[in-house]
């Protein structure tokens, strides 16, 4: 286990956890409501995540076969 | 006939056509199809694995959603997002063990981690009927899809009998792998007809996005936000959550996944299908405008159309006709074929092993018939909403993924009966749930609303952990004390 896979939790803890926080339509952001906008968010970040933990895993270094 | 309507038959014959020709171009073995012999590169299982996420659904059920129920909408970016991420940890375990077992179907992974036939057979017959709320909704989607584009010439129902044969036509003359062309031809064109429509309706009709949801603030405030009672808060973490746990257990993405030439290839699809996820926000737009434009309108999974009959040419409508069609037959004919696979090799071989290729090819045939037919019913009878339908489907496959996610540890204390018996109280729930639409406040009335609220299928997998784990303990005493006796059998021997 190695721990730079637990920011892997963050957008559960954001989305899981937060929905009940962010459910809300002000503030608008780029003129999309908050509570989307959170989600558009996390999922941008979802990407942002995986690929920090893609490129410090050393697995993706190895060729397999 | 319409120019959109024969936009859309002209789509009809030409995926045809393309099935024929690939078809005659090269004739695969079974298991060649099915898994391309495990030589499939990075970016072909992305395509694939990608496409697999949007269907006609996307299109008509995802605006019908956010038309009538606003924000509850954005589940499906949500537990998307969250789903695919897993693709990291996940998938590359259960490649690397179907590749050292010969693995090709998701039943025989069962019933090879469980050594169990019955198990195998079992988790067939689940995966064929979460799978049927699914075809469900593709024969909808043709009916409302051709009823709406002929302008009200042709009924739903007669659509979904033409839509049925259509489907059927192209799976029989396509024969097991269908057309790779038509599928590469839906996935461009469902992309291009998602993000013109959801960037230019709100630019059109209300200048910009700020615009339209100003626009929607105005009609509708309640729709940006969760609402206090019934799709809740409760509702939407439950129903992310029960999703993206299971969201690569549909039965039909197993072969995808078998696919790939390596386990990397999915760490690099944790990266991507995010962001690929978000496409679905310009279906949220459409929905939207279509909150504003079309007050009248009743049925929510009308809305894209409705609204693009509002705004486009005919001539247009019609491509947008035929992307929906096409979305219904590439994931239609890959359902109806994976559905008829696994009953033939999963449950027919194993029960009757002397079955020939013949009967067996015959046998699959027929059972698309079958399928389809109490698919058509089914979408003819049923009254509910596309969205409510995929929930069901969900419901049902998320109750694979306990025993599927445990079986990968090292040391399984899931013994096959805990996992066969916890699954089929999961099915038995979600199935009685839904065909009585039974609530969790029919259930509790005196419970607050933050549990009413909660998504059924979080119930029913609990119980399915909860009867998991009971009688797997009780199964594996026996078990156990058999390996105890036979060690103090050993030590007494050596001593």
């Amino acid at each position: 286990m190695k721990l730079y896979y637990l920011l892997a939790l963050l957008p559960y803890i954001a989305i899981l956890g937060g929905a009940a926080f962010v459910n809300k339509v002000e503030p608008y952001v780029l003129g999309i409501p908050f509570f989307l906008f959170w989600i558009i968010l996390w999922a941008v970040l979802c990407s942002v995540i995986m690929f920090v933990i893609y490129r410090l895993d050393p697995i993706n270094k190895e060729n397999e076969e | 006939m319409n120019t959109a309507l024969l936009i859309i038959t002209l789509f009809l014959i030409i995926s045809i056509v393309m099935g024929l020709l690939a078809k005659r171009g090269k004739d695969m073995s079974m298991e060649q199809w099915a898994i391309g012999g495990r030589g499939f590169g990075g970016l072909f299982v992305f395509l694939l694995l990608a496409g697999e996420t949007y269907s006609v659904f996307t299109l008509l059920g995802t605006s019908g959603l956010a038309f009538n129920n606003g924000a509850a909408a954005f589940y499906l970016l949500a537990f998307t997002a969250l789903g695919t991420i897993t693709s990291y940890w996940l998938l590359p375990v259960i490649w690397k063990y179907a590749k050292e077992n010969n693995v090709v179907s998701q039943s025989q992974f069962f019933s090879k981690k469980y050594n169990s036939t019955g198990l195998g057979v079992f988790v067939a017959v689940v995966g064929v009927v979460a799978l049927i709320p699914y075809i469900t909704i593709l024969f909808k989607s043709m009916g409302i899809l051709v009823a709406a584009t002929s302008y009200g010439a042709i009924s739903s129902n007669v659509a979904i009998w033409v839509g049925m044969i259509a489907l059927l036509g192209y799976v029989m003359v396509s024969g097991i792998h269908g057309s790779a062309w038509t599928s590469t031809i839906k996935d461009f064109l469902i992309f291009f007809v998602i993000l013109f429509l959801g960037i230019y309706l709100p630019i059109h009709y209300h200048g910009s996005l700020g615009g339209l949801f100003q626009a929607v603030s105005e009609v509708k405030p309640q729709a940006l936000t969760l609402p206090e009672k019934g799709l809740s808060v409760s509702w939407f973490i439950s129903t992310v959550a029960i999703s993206s746990f299971a969201y690569f257990m549909w039965p039909h993405v197993a072969p995808t996944v078998f696919a790939s030439k390596n386990a990397k290839a999915f760490r690099l699809n944790a990266v991507l299908l995010p962001i690929y996820a978000i496409m679905v926000l310009f279906v949220y737009f459409v929905g939207f405008t279509a909150i504003v434009q079309l007050p009248g309108l009743k049925s929510g999974d009308f809305a894209l159309l409705e609204l693009s009959m509002k705004t486009f040419d005919p001539w247009f409508v019609g491509i947008i006709g035929a992307t929906g069609l096409l979305a219904t037959l590439v994931p239609g004919s890959m359902m109806l074929m994976s559905a008829a696979t696994m009953i033939t090799t999963n449950v027919i071989e194993p029960l009757k092993p002397n079955v020939s290729d013949k009967n067996k090819a015959l046998s699959a045939k027929g059972f698309v018939v079958l399928l389809s037919i109490v698919c058509a019913f089914f979408s003819m009878s049923e009254s509910s909403t596309l969205a409510t339908l995929y929930l069901t489907s969900f419901s049902l496959i998320t109750q694979m993924a306990p025993s599927m996610y445990l079986s990968l540890r090292k040391n399984n204390g899931i013994t096959k009966y805990g996992a066969g018996i916890g699954m089929l109280v999961g099915v038995a729930i979600v199935i009685y749930v839904t065909f009585t639409k039974t609530t969790m406040a029919i259930l509790f009335p005196s419970l607050p609303s933050v549990i009413q609220d909660l998504n059924i299928g979080i119930i029913a997998l609990a119980a399915n952990i909860l009867v998991m784990f009971i009688i797997s303990s009780l199964t594996k005493k026996t078990i156990v004390n058999n390996g105890n006796n036979e060690n103090k059998h050993d030590v007494k021997l050596t001593s």
